[in-house]
């Protein structure tokens, strides 16, 4: 009983001392991410003050803006005060929309959201069980052709991928529909409940809408798909091999385990581990891959509205989309290291 | 019976006579193993493509890639323009043939920068540890946080678009893997008899880094390397179609794509001969990379 106690009780400061040691190091780049993007929002060649009063100012209304800025400020204290109004949840306003970009962040990041994890799904589904595949068929032709379908996915250009499906299987075959979200007449039709028209259309019945979603998300969810599905499946073969290639698998076979239950059942059992961090990894990187495909295909995501901002030089629109994409990559970076010391007792 | 020199079998010897030639067999070996495996030797060819064509560029193109003939816009291919002409007029051949020096200067740009970079950063702090080792691992851990295409993206919003910017961009977030890579393979021999050694005759830390720790540190940073240049490719490509890159007229083929967009539908050439060229070079630097991993790292046998 006692000594049970004991090791639980050590397991238990184990785990907080892990853990405090992960939330001051996201804490720690955390910081550096907006200190980054503090710097970068200095070093344009853009004059804010001169965006603020225009170039027919007073030098004296000119040193008046510049001093409400906080601009003749110390750069440390200038660093604080962005510092505050970040956490305050200000990232001043867009000169693109002229909302607060906030707002405008809360506006498109559903869309986002939708695709990354829609991709997320087929790229998962389909990668580790191909994975799995050329882990036991080591060096035979389903070995061979899931390392071409991968390294094809490393090489490829994503825009252009995009572009040539959207020829083919849009223009050409119209099996799906084109760029956006949604058909014209059927935009606005369906409250914005959670932002994710799959959710929402199905929340309030719509059919149509939601059939219309579907035929709008199918190609960029199963073109990002592909980049995800290249990494998942490599990876996955990976950790199978190092599995396959252990004692217990031994074991199980000899006491006469059917193959389909060793493979499936025990070794992949053991290789999701290092598998949930590949796939947190790969889910972080679909919200900031989806930059390009979202030009591609008009998505009105988080990544078209940095570059439509870029494009214009809208900084507090780039600068705000930036920290929250790294913010959502720091929080998943985070999430998957909690979910292996969770999942992997070694290491506690 | 045997020839008075063999070249192979001095290459081989057990029992090299210099230095010079135990480093050339070894050379000779990687060459044997690495000419055995097929992924990589098809990577070496369409490199060696690649940079056959960035020289020969002038002599292989008919037309220039800059001059426009309005009345022959939107060709589609033909004998007299290979892979037809785009929105100017101008032969996208020519083009292509000429967009491989863009491609590679980039990449080599970005390399040449990155590598260095990684290497001292990792080996300085591996080697001496202790504060500066937790100092330089943070800052890396930071940029390594960053998602790297938004980060260029910032970075090339600030500095202003076009082919130098792009290239600093690209690079600043091209670093850190290679200081985590150097570092790990300095923290591994850093404590062993060759470097005790040299430092008990008196090398300096600076001669014991860049004589014993650097050299240690190539052959895993060139196979990180090589993996990556596909994907340093693939960025400068994303950011010339965003119009953030080589800016017109300069043949860049991601930035081709983008202005082949819209004639897609009825002139899809002007779109797709650039992109695959892109897949082309790409994949033929992942093959590179796959096939000198067999080669150089000794885990992978």
């Amino acid at each position: 009983m006692d000594g049970k106690f004991s090791v639980s009780r050590r397991r238990a400061v184990g785990a907080v001392r892990t853990t405090s040691r992960l939330v001051f190091s996201v804490v720690l780049t955390f910081i550096g991410l907006l200190l980054v993007t503090f710097l970068i929002g200095r070093v344009i060649p853009v004059d804010p003050v001169l965006t603020a009063v225009g170039d027919r100012a007073t030098a004296d209304v000119y040193e008046r803006t510049r001093i409400e800025l906080g601009l003749h400020l110390p750069l440390y204290e200038q660093f604080w005060q962005y510092l505050v109004k970040i956490l305050g949840g200000d990232l001043g306003y867009s000169v693109l929309t002229a909302n607060p970009v906030t707002e405008d962040i809360r506006r498109v990041f559903p869309a986002t959201l939708e695709l990354a994890t829609v991709s997320a799904f087929i790229g998962i589904f389909l990668g580790v069980p191909m994975g799995v595949l050329a882990a036991v068929h080591r060096g035979r032709w389903p070995d061979h052709l899931i390392r071409v379908v991968s390294l094809l996915g490393y090489s490829v250009p994503v825009f252009w991928l995009g572009l040539m499906g959207l020829l083919l299987f849009y223009a050409k075959l119209d099996w799906v529909a084109g760029p956006g979200r949604l058909d014209i007449f059927l935009e606005d039709l369906v409250d914005p409940v959670t932002g994710v028209i799959l959710v929402d259309s199905a929340l309030a019945g719509n059919w149509e809408v939601f059939t219309s979603a579907v035929r709008h998300l199918a190609l960029p969810a199963s073109i990002l798909g592909y980049f995800s599905l290249a990494y998942i499946s490599r990876m996955t073969r990976g950790f199978m091999l190092e599995q396959l290639s252990k004692e217990y698998v031994t074991t199980a076979r000899a006491k006469g385990l059917s193959e389909f239950r060793v493979v499936w059942r025990h070794a992949l059992g053991n290789a999701m581990v290092p598998l949930l961090t590949v796939i947190a990894l790969t889910y972080a990187s679909l919200l900031e891959g989806s930059v390009l495909t979202e030009t591609v295909f008009a998505w009105p995501g988080l990544g078209l509205y940095i570059t439509n901002s870029l494009l214009t030089a809208d900084m507090n629109a780039v600068l705000g989309g930036t920290l929250v994409v790294g913010a959502v990559f720091i929080g998943v970076n985070l999430l998957s290291d909690v979910l292996y010391t969770v999942f992997d007792p070694r290491s506690r | 019976m045997t020839p008075a020199w063999n070249s192979t079998r001095w290459l081989l010897s057990h029992t090299p006579g210099s230095k010079v030639q135990a480093r050339l067999g070894r050379i000779y070996m990687g060459w044997l193993t690495f000419r055995s495996n097929p992924i990589g030797m098809t990577g070496l060819v369409i490199v060696a493509l690649l940079v056959a064509v960035a020289i020969l560029a002038p002599w292989l193109s008919e037309h220039t890639p800059f001059t426009q003939s309005l009345p022959d816009r939107l060709r589609p291919p033909s004998h007299d323009h290979w892979f037809g002409t785009d929105e100017l007029g101008r032969d996208i051949f020519s083009r292509i043939v000429h967009g491989t020096r863009i491609t590679l200067l980039i990449v080599c740009l970005v390399v040449i920068v990155a590598a260095p970079l990684g290497l001292v950063v990792g080996s300085v702090s591996g080697y001496f540890g202790g504060w500066l080792d937790i100092v330089a691992m943070r800052i890396t851990d930071i940029v390594l946080a960053f998602p790297r295409l938004i980060l260029a993206l910032a970075f090339v919003a600030a500095l202003g678009p076009g082919l130098e910017n792009a290239v600093i961009a690209i690079a600043v977030t091209a670093w850190p893997p290679y200081a985590r890579i150097a570092r790990a393979e300095t923290m591994t021999i850093r404590h062993s008899d060759f470097i005790n050694a040299a430092r008990l005759q008196g090398a300096t830390h600076f001669r014991v880094i860049t004589c014993h720790v650097f050299p240690m540190c190539a052959s895993s940073l060139i196979i990180r390397v090589s993996l990556d240049m596909a994907g340093i490719i693939l960025t400068a490509a994303g950011l010339g179609f965003l119009g953030l890159g080589a800016q017109p007229p300069a043949p860049e083929w991601g930035a081709m794509v983008s202005s082949g967009r819209q004639f897609m539908l009825d002139q899809w050439w002007v779109a797709a001969i650039p992109g695959l060229a892109i897949l082309i070079v790409s994949l033929g630097f992942n093959l590179l990379g796959d096939g000198l991993r067999d080669v150089l790292d000794p885990r992978s046998h």
